[in-house]
């Protein structure tokens, strides 16, 4: 396996808060790694920039061998990096098909006055996005009338349909009542299977965590503290103690 | 609404407007006006789908005007002033938009205004050029060869506006459909999305902003030819406002809303200055607080909401 994203040195402050702090790390090709960490930790920071949102004060990144430090957020996307959001960034007055059918669009370009969004084409393949991520019901509301579960997987979606090679998913289950969870995230792990995606995906769920990553990075004060395959590093003792102590010990023993 | 029922509404609406003006001849330039506003109109509604309002849009229709009284010197044909004024002022509008759509919401309204005031000062102030606030007089204009005197040039400038903002509105009502068009209403909930869509946002409301400048082109080319009188007023910062007016009075939801709101309101400055002159100011603010207030839709929405109310009953 090969490195499909690597980041080396990234280092960006906000005035004294070390958002990162030196991060170093490989993504590998087509794997699941998921960040933990307490709040403020710097994990949608490594998220911002990567995706060029923030731009480090130091250090470079590398996604599939070429360095797209100082890219715009466009061309990190057009190179088939995709993003998710803590707060989902969904077009609020539209529906949530025509969210999907603008993200569909968005990948053949969006350059057409005269043809309808809502063309035969591109509807089929939103609607069947939305199918994937059992969307469908509510697939007419308007994007704000969602309940926070559905627009964390609404906005999921929009990043897929972009077709990207690596998916950076910031909290895709916060927000997800507590009996849909694990449906959710096997839903989306599937639909991320399918599609042969790599992804990254900042969680807090411990059993979401140790069920669905295959590796574990966990942050701490912009540097990362661990990294390796869940059981290690779930078991790990300062891990434990610093970042998943109050919580219940079955967690670390679900299924994997 | 179903689109039949849309065409069939605005080519009824076209032979109601060409009746009235054949019943009661002299309105036949009042609704002329109205038509050409309304073509500056359409983009004004482009703008706020972006959630932008220019308050400097009148900078256009003024630009397109001049163009086509200096063009009318050298060639007084119709159908050469409408399109080399209509291309001029959407070229002004691309090198001007490539500069304010980096800007939003209040920042974008107060650098439209700016301009459109720099162009009237030089209006105003390159007198040799310009005959400053006297304005610039038309020669009589020929259509298709054709010399436009007396009625004739009445009936040709109407029927003119009528198809302009037919076609117009058809084509703003299929741009806002097509993917740009929904990108458009996107920059107003969440630019950002755009963005990590691999959208290019200020393309998206460049390409609005250049349309804009067609359409208030091509208004301000047949209002010059119509008033055959140019003068810097049609740059000035009331001018854009009445734009901005005429979008809400009308309705910012559909396409049929700036025509509507363009014919109410030359109808009603019309009779309002002939009854109580000096109250027209107040009957302007009056009704855009009652719109703004009671009737967010504009007057569409109103006739849309008493339609339907029709039908349930
Ligand atoms: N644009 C910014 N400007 C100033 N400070 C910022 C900015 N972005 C993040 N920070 C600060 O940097 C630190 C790390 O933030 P970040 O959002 O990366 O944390 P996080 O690990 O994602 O936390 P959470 O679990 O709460 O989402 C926080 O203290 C945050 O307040
Ligand atoms: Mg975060």
């Amino acid at each position: 396996m090969s490195a499909l994203l690597s980041a080396r040195g990234l280092k960006l402050a906000f005035g004294g808060l070390k958002a990162a702090d030196g991060i170093d790390l490989d993504v590998m090709d087509g794997e699941f790694l998921a960040i933990i960490g307490p709040n403020g930790a710097g994990k949608t920071t490594f998220i911002n920039m990567t995706t060029g949102y923030l731009k480090p004060q130091a250090g470079s990144i590398e996604f599939d061998g070429k360095p797209i430090l100082g890219m715009s957020p466009r061309k990190i996307v057009a190179l088939g990096i995709g993003r998710s959001f803590q707060l989902p960034q969904l077009f609020t007055e539209h529906t949530v098909l025509e969210n999907a059918a603008l993200a569909v669009a968005a990948r053949s370009g969006i350059w057409s006055p005269f043809a309808p969004l809502m063309r035969p084409s591109i509807r089929q393949e939103a609607e069947a996005l939305l199918d994937r991520f059992g969307l469908s019901p509510v697939a007419d509301r308007r994007a704000d009338a969602l309940n926070e579960g559905a627009r964390k997987l609404a906005d999921i979606a929009m990043a897929v349909a972009l077709r990207p090679r690596l998916l950076l998913m910031d909290e895709p289950t916060s927000g997800v009542a507590a009996a849909d969870k694990m449906a959710v995230v096997e839903t989306l792990v599937r639909v991320l299977r399918e599609s042969r995606v790599t992804a990254v995906f900042v969680e807090h769920d411990m059993e979401v965590v140790a069920r669905f990553a295959d590796r574990v990075a966990v942050w701490g004060q912009g540097r990362i503290m661990a990294l390796g395959d869940p059981q290690t590093v779930l078991n790990d003792p300062q891990v434990r103690r610093d970042v998943i102590g109050e919580l219940p010990q079955e967690a670390l023993h679900a299924p994997t | 609404m179903t689109r039949t029922q849309e065409l069939l509404l605005a080519l009824l609406g076209a032979v109601l407007l060409l009746a009235l003006a054949w019943a009661v001849p002299w309105l036949r330039f009042v609704l002329t006006v109205a038509l050409a506003k309304s073509l500056a109109v359409f983009g004004i509604l482009l703008l706020l789908r972006a959630g932008q309002v220019s308050f400097g849009h009148a900078l256009y229709l003024a630009l397109a005007a001049y163009t086509a009284a200096f063009t009318a010197m050298l060639i007084p044909e119709a159908l050469i002033l409408l399109p080399v004024a209509a291309i001029a002022s959407a070229l002004v509008g691309l090198v001007v938009g490539l500069f304010v759509v980096r800007y939003r919401e209040i920042f974008f309204g107060m650098l439209n205004l700016a301009l459109s005031m720099v162009f009237y000062s030089l209006l105003e102030k390159f007198y040799s050029i310009t005959h400053g606030t006297d304005g610039m007089r038309l020669p009589p204009l020929r259509f298709a060869g054709i010399p436009l005197e007396g009625e004739f040039q009445g009936w040709v400038l109407l029927i003119l506006a009528v198809v302009l903002a037919l076609g117009f509105g058809a084509l703003v009502r299929i741009y806002l459909a097509s993917p740009m068009g929904q990108a458009l209403a996107g920059i107003k909930t969440r630019e950002t999305r755009l963005e990590f869509l691999g959208v290019p946002a200020r393309r998206v409301l460049l390409a609005a902003y250049v349309l804009a400048a067609l359409m208030a082109g091509c208004g301000g080319a047949v209002l010059a030819m119509t008033t055959r009188l140019v003068t810097p007023a049609l740059a000035y910062w009331t001018a854009s406002g009445e734009l901005v007016f005429i979008a809400i009075l009308g309705g910012a939801g559909s396409v049929f809303g700036p025509v509507i709101g363009a014919v109410a309101f030359e109808l009603t400055r019309v009779y309002a200055a002939a009854l109580v002159a000096d109250a027209w100011q107040l009957i302007l603010g009056s009704v855009l607080l009652l719109v703004i207030l009671f009737a967010p839709g504009g007057l569409w929405g109103m006739g849309k909401a008493l339609l339907s109310r029709r039908k349930i009953a």
